[in-house]
């Protein structure tokens, strides 16, 4: 059984083998591998008897259910109107010409995507970005690369 | 000036003496009509934006025959400019887990739910963790209710009950017909009270302090206190707690810098008032009513960059089932541009407010039905800045 | 349980309906039209499209006839400013994201938008365009269906047939907000999904976003080459639905019309896949009482049942990619379409002296996964390919109009003969159970030598629309070569629509049900239902369809598949016996394994 196979049945085992537990299988897919690959999506349409297109519609649906490959951290900034104001244009040019990619892409390395997102909730604190799912709130440029620098570092 | 504007302090507010849980205990002691005569004395309305009496929802649930209901808290706060729930889950989740318990007892539910945003899953484990604890808690009472928690993926019309309810079953979020309303057919087509994270807090501190403290506050519309979520271009972002019905031209000398031009009350989805109206504006069931979102706009702001991001906005997150709603907000947007471009006359931006009249009758969800209110609000009190 | 009346009043007119009635139920029982575009009497309620709103007294918003309940006191008006203003933008709406280029479009004047539009006189557009360039390239993957989204107006009809009759969701929608689309698993192109190529959400799509991949220009041009012998063959349930589509009322049998139609357009022979079905039954009969024999006399443990039909390419798909683990259950018998092409390119043309590459052999279908079988690799025993193009019904009315022929005043005229031939039981494999009866008429007489214990040949517990139908038939004083099926209960079910047969399937599966025969077909209601009929399709329409079939049944002098004389012709002088060795080299196939995925 490949890794995906296996990470999928630990997932069913754990959340039930209904249509209930799609989105807590997909989302433990999605935090483990970055992104839903064919494979995965196969092994939970097999494993919830579900067809694939209804595992796929489903998925795309969602923003954060990526069906396309994502590097292993993945940098949301926050672009709703507050964050717009306060700035973050800065920060995802800045980002994007550290990391050398455009919106929407991911380094060579695969250690970062860049995206952008809607409301991420934290309009008293903009510029914000998410990476993975821990939150960067009052950002400025140079400290947008400071932390992504530090996730640089730390990531293998 | 004078500002009247009152500070209050109920759902943030750590009394070190009454915990959540005690709150609990006190209630559990109450016959489930009683709980439900008090909230409709208070004159609670759910905070999540659509202000539906909350006394009157579990009244609902109640009277439902069946042994499987639901009790679902919604976190899936995604309305641009609205943050206070995310600040509430994380300073005072255990008011809102008494909130749950409660309900299920009123209405005779067994599991209640927290959907939680997945923009908001830096607070899951914390959660997890606490909500262990409170369901030990509840198993020590004998108290047979569970709390969990689900988690969203990014999906802002998921925040609407029924796609919420999709969501939680593993399909796409997207809104279901009405009726059943969700106290009839809910999640897992059963008996559901769906509650803002908010509201389950006051329901919580209602019957802590009990409805008179509650009523007292507030105007006879809109009874009680609002979490306020204020950004933009003011000096002090943040998240307060005040009384509803206030003037807006109070709200705009507390919190403006001097320069406001216009507030978007409500989000994205709500109204854009200019300053000429901050005078006339009451927040409030009665005057504009609000999911407690302020965002402040000032004179170095373009209106059109604003109506610009909302439609964006609407557009990619509309979940695309109905007409109205998925081809409108594309019309809507792409049309502010063709007039902004001078591909079209300003005359189109009448056809496109006829649009939204239509958007907001025959959608399908409060999605469609409510990117006419800033959309108007915007045309009518800014249309130059939307031209040229 | 009595349902409560509920009293309400749709522009002013005062109507009882039962409690759980629609606004558009009870706004059609007082013959007011709301038009709908989502909403399809197969399907479940979706309410997504809005164009049947309508105006409630005292609501604030308005409601979509189709998903709205009426309630007591309610005062409906389906034709008030605010709703014609609303319904009027929402087909202008429609219309931007929808490719208009309505005479280029194979659905062009069978278009449900065209029609709304048409109606409510949109003119020029009020509405920017939002069709992408690049939906406008279709996929034309698949031999049987074409898919064009730039057409598509998302109202997922398609998608809810895929699912709720097919079991299948080969469909589903995709993404959100403006990304939302129909579209596969990971947007591949048809022919690698799980498609089964019913066709049946080209039966519902509302305009041209689904349709079937159309032969009619190859056709024209095998008819125009005059080295070329063009033979068509029509499918049973061809005759009693083409005239639906040339001014006919529905339920209505042309099968005289057709011939002479097709013998107009200048086919060289026109002949009848009911031939070919009679000789279906002979060797499926045969194949089932032998697997019998095995399984109860030679106790050969490798004898696989239940048998199950394998006349419908659509289900044969559907087996290959859900259950490959049972394709050994089903018959190997070719289908009627699939013999006919086989036999037409040998017998046939030795007979009438033509060599098999100088000959065309077309189909006329009610289906569009024939497409697809007359290009499978296995479908070339003649050395050919044995059919070379399947029209669907509706092709062949496009075709009829083409040549301007005026259908309806056409004399009855005859099959040619040989290969035209053929018996009430070959007519009846139009309908769901059909086969199942034409099947029984003959094996029950082989054993007994007698005929069916039913009155007038007509046995009534394998017909109807219930989606599975179980019977079972005691055989009963057989002839001595058959004695070990005395008093043996014969077991049969039948499923049609391809989400009754994977219910089905599970019952084999799970040893739930012991059956001997199972007949299954694709499509709702049999072929009469296929995805190649003349659109639209309901309940009540397949209905007349069945009627139309049996009565064109009862009217045929030869009942019994075994008693078509040319079916004894051709053994006696061709292929010798039932399952003998040229009926394995022509008649029969395999079946592969696919992608369950």
């Amino acid at each position: 059984m490949s890794t995906t196979e296996v990470l999928v049945k630990e997932l069913v085992e754990k959340n039930g083998r209904t249509r209930n537990s799609l989105m807590p299988v997909l989302q433990g897919i999605v935090q483990k591998e970055n992104f839903l690959s064919e494979e995965a999506m196969l092994c939970v349409a097999k494993e919830l008897d579900l067809a694939a297109a209804d595992v796929y519609g489903t998925a795309s649906f969602y923003t954060f259910l990526d069906t396309v490959p994502r590097g292993k951290n993945i940098i949301r900034v926050c672009k709703t109107i507050t964050c717009h104001m306060k700035g973050k244009d800065e920060i995802v040019n800045t980002l994007s010409s550290a990391l050398k990619i455009k919106v929407g892409e991911t380094t060579h390395d695969k250690k970062f995507t860049l995206l952008t997102a809607n409301c991420l909730g934290w309009c008293h604190k903009g510029p914000v970005m998410l990476i993975n799912d821990e939150v960067y709130p009052d950002l400025t440029p140079q400290k947008a690369m400071e932390i992504v620098e530090e996730y640089s570092k730390s990531t293998h | 000036m004078e500002n009247n504007l009152k500070k209050v302090d109920i759902i943030f507010e750590v009394d070190e003496k009454v915990s959540p849980i005690s709150v609990l205990d006190k209630t559990l002691k109450r016959s489930p009509d009683e709980i439900i005569l008090d909230l409709i004395d208070s004159g609670l309305k759910g905070r999540g934006g659509a202000g539906f009496p909350t006394g009157l929802k579990w009244k609902f649930a109640r009277n439902e025959d069946g042994d499987t209901k639901y009790v679902i808290c919604n976190a899936d706060e995604g309305e641009p400019g609205t943050f206070k729930d995310r600040e509430i889950l994380d300073k005072v989740p255990e008011k809102i887990f008494v909130g749950i318990a409660i309900c299920g007892y009123v209405v005779g539910a067994k599991e209640g739910y927290i959907y939680l945003r997945g923009e908001y899953n830096f607070l899951l484990k914390t959660l997890q963790k606490k909500l262990e604890i409170f369901n030990n808690e509840l198993k020590q009472r004998n108290f047979d209710f569970n709390v969990y928690l689900k988690s969203g993926s990014g999906a802002y019309v998921c925040g609407e009950e029924s796609a919420l309810f999709e969501s939680m079953e593993g399909k796409r979020g997207e809104p279901r017909n009405k009726p059943p309303y969700p106290t009839v057919a809910g999640y897992n087509s059963k008996p559901t009270v769906i509650n803002n994270v908010e509201t389950l807090v006051y329901t919580t501190m209602i019957c802590h302090i009990g409805p008179e403290k509650f009523k007292a506050l507030g105007t006879t519309d809109s009874r009680g206190s609002k979490v306020f979520s204020v950004s933009g271009d003011t000096p002090i972002p943040g998240i307060y707690e005040l009384e509803l019905g206030m003037p807006l031209h109070e709200f705009v000398n507390e919190f403006g810098d001097g320069d406001a031009k216009a507030i978007q009350v409500g989000g994205a989805s709500g109204h854009c008032v200019p300053r000429k109206k901050f005078n006339d504006t009451i927040i409030g069931f009665e005057g504009i009513p609000t999911g407690g979102s302020m965002m402040i706009f000032n004179s170095t702001r373009s209106m059109y960059n604003v109506l610009h991001d909302y439609l964006e906005f609407f557009t990619e997150e509309s979940c695309g089932q109905c007409t109205p709603c998925r081809v409108g907000c594309q019309q809507l947007l792409k049309g502010i541009e063709a007039v902004k471009r001078g591909e079209r006359p300003p005359a189109y931006l009448e056809d496109l407010k006829k649009l939204t009249g239509t958007m907001k009758i025959a959608a399908k969800c409060g999605l469609g039905q409510s990117v006419g209110n800033p959309f108007n609000s915007i045309i009518d009190n800014f249309r130059e800045e939307i031209i040229y | 349980m009595s349902k409560y009346l509920v009293n309400l009043k749709i522009n002013n007119m005062p109507i009882a309906v039962e409690e759980g009635t629609t606004i558009l139920e009870a706004a059609r029982k007082l013959n007011f039209r709301i038009p709908t575009l989502c909403n399809h009497p197969d399907l479940t309620v979706a309410g997504n499209c809005r164009v049947c709103v309508v105006e409630v007294k005292g609501a604030r918003l308005l409601a979509a006839a189709c998903a709205t309940p009426v309630s007591e006191g309610m005062e409906v008006s389906t034709n008030s400013e605010k709703v014609r203003v609303s319904r009027k933008h929402i087909v202008e709406l429609l219309l931007s994201e929808h490719n208009a280029d309505c005479t280029k479009c194979f659905k062009n004047g069978h278009c449900e938008l065209q029609d709304l539009s048409s109606e409510y006189r949109i003119g020029d557009h009020v509405f920017m365009d939002l069709v992408a360039p690049e939906t406008k390239i279709q996929d034309i993957s698949s031999p049987s269906i074409v898919k064009d989204d730039s057409k598509c107006i998302r109202c997922q009809r398609c998608v809810r047939t895929c699912a709720e009759l097919q079991g299948v969701s080969a469909l589903a929608v995709v993404k959100k907000g403006d990304h939302q689309k129909i579209s596969t698993f990971l947007n591949k192109p048809m022919h690698e999904v799980v498609c089964t190529n019913c066709g049946q959400c080209i039966n519902r799509c509302p305009t041209g976003a689904l349709t079937e991949r159309n032969y009619i220009e190859e056709v024209w041009n095998a008819i125009y080459d005059p080295s070329k012998f063009v033979v068509v063959q029509t499918a049973p349930a061809t005759r009693i639905a083409l005239g639906e589509d040339l001014g006919i009322p529905v339920g209505q049998r042309v099968t005289g019309k057709m011939v002479s139609a097709l013998k107009k357009l200048g086919f060289n022979k026109v002949l009848d896949t009911d031939f070919t079905a009679d000789l279906t039954i002979m060797e499926e009969g045969t194949e089932l009482l032998t697997r019998l024999k095995k399984a109860l006399v030679d106790k050969d443990e490798t004898v696989v049942l239940p048998m199950m039909t394998s006349c419908s390419p659509g289900w044969i798909k559907f087996q290959e990619h859900m259950y490959p683990e049972l394709l050994g259950n089903l018959s190997t018998c070719k289908s009627p379409q699939q013999m006919f092409g086989a036999v037409a390119k040998t017998y046939y043309a030795d007979k009438i002296n033509i060599k098999a590459q100088d000959m065309t052999v077309v189909s006329i279908m009610p289906c569009v996964a024939k497409k697809f079988e007359c290009e499978r690799p296995e479908m070339r025993d003649s050395g050919y390919q044995d059919v070379d193009y399947v029209l669907t019904t509706r092709e062949l009315a496009m075709m009829i109009k083409q040549a301007g022929i005026d259908f309806n005043k056409l004399d009855n005229e005859h099959y040619d003969s040989i290969l035209g031939e053929s018996t009430g039981a070959a007519v009846i494999f139009g309908a769901t159970g059909g086969v199942m009866e034409a099947a029984l008429r003959t094996a029950y007489e082989i054993v007994t030598g007698r005929e069916v214990p039913f009155t007038n040949l007509n046995i009534k517990p394998v017909r109807g629309m219930d989606g599975i139908k179980e019977a079972s038939i005691k055989i009963k004083n057989v002839k001595p070569e058959w004695a070990f099926l005395e008093g043996v209960d014969l077991n049969v079910a039948i499923a049609h629509g391809l989400a009754n047969a994977r219910l089905l399937m599970e019952k084999v599966k799970s040893g739930e049900a012991s059956y001997h025969f199972i007949e299954i077909m694709g499509c709702p209601g049999g072929c009469l239902g296929g995805g190649g009929q003349p659109i639209p399709t309901s309940p009540e329409i397949r209905k007349k369809r069945a009627e139309a079939i049996y009565s064109e049944d009862e009217e045929m002098v030869i009942r019994k598949s075994h008693e078509n004389p040319e079916v004894t012709e051709i053994y006696k002088h061709f292929l010798g016996e039932p399952l003998g060795h040229k009926s394995h080299d022509l008649l029969h196939t395999h079946y592969k394994p696919r992608k369950r995925y």
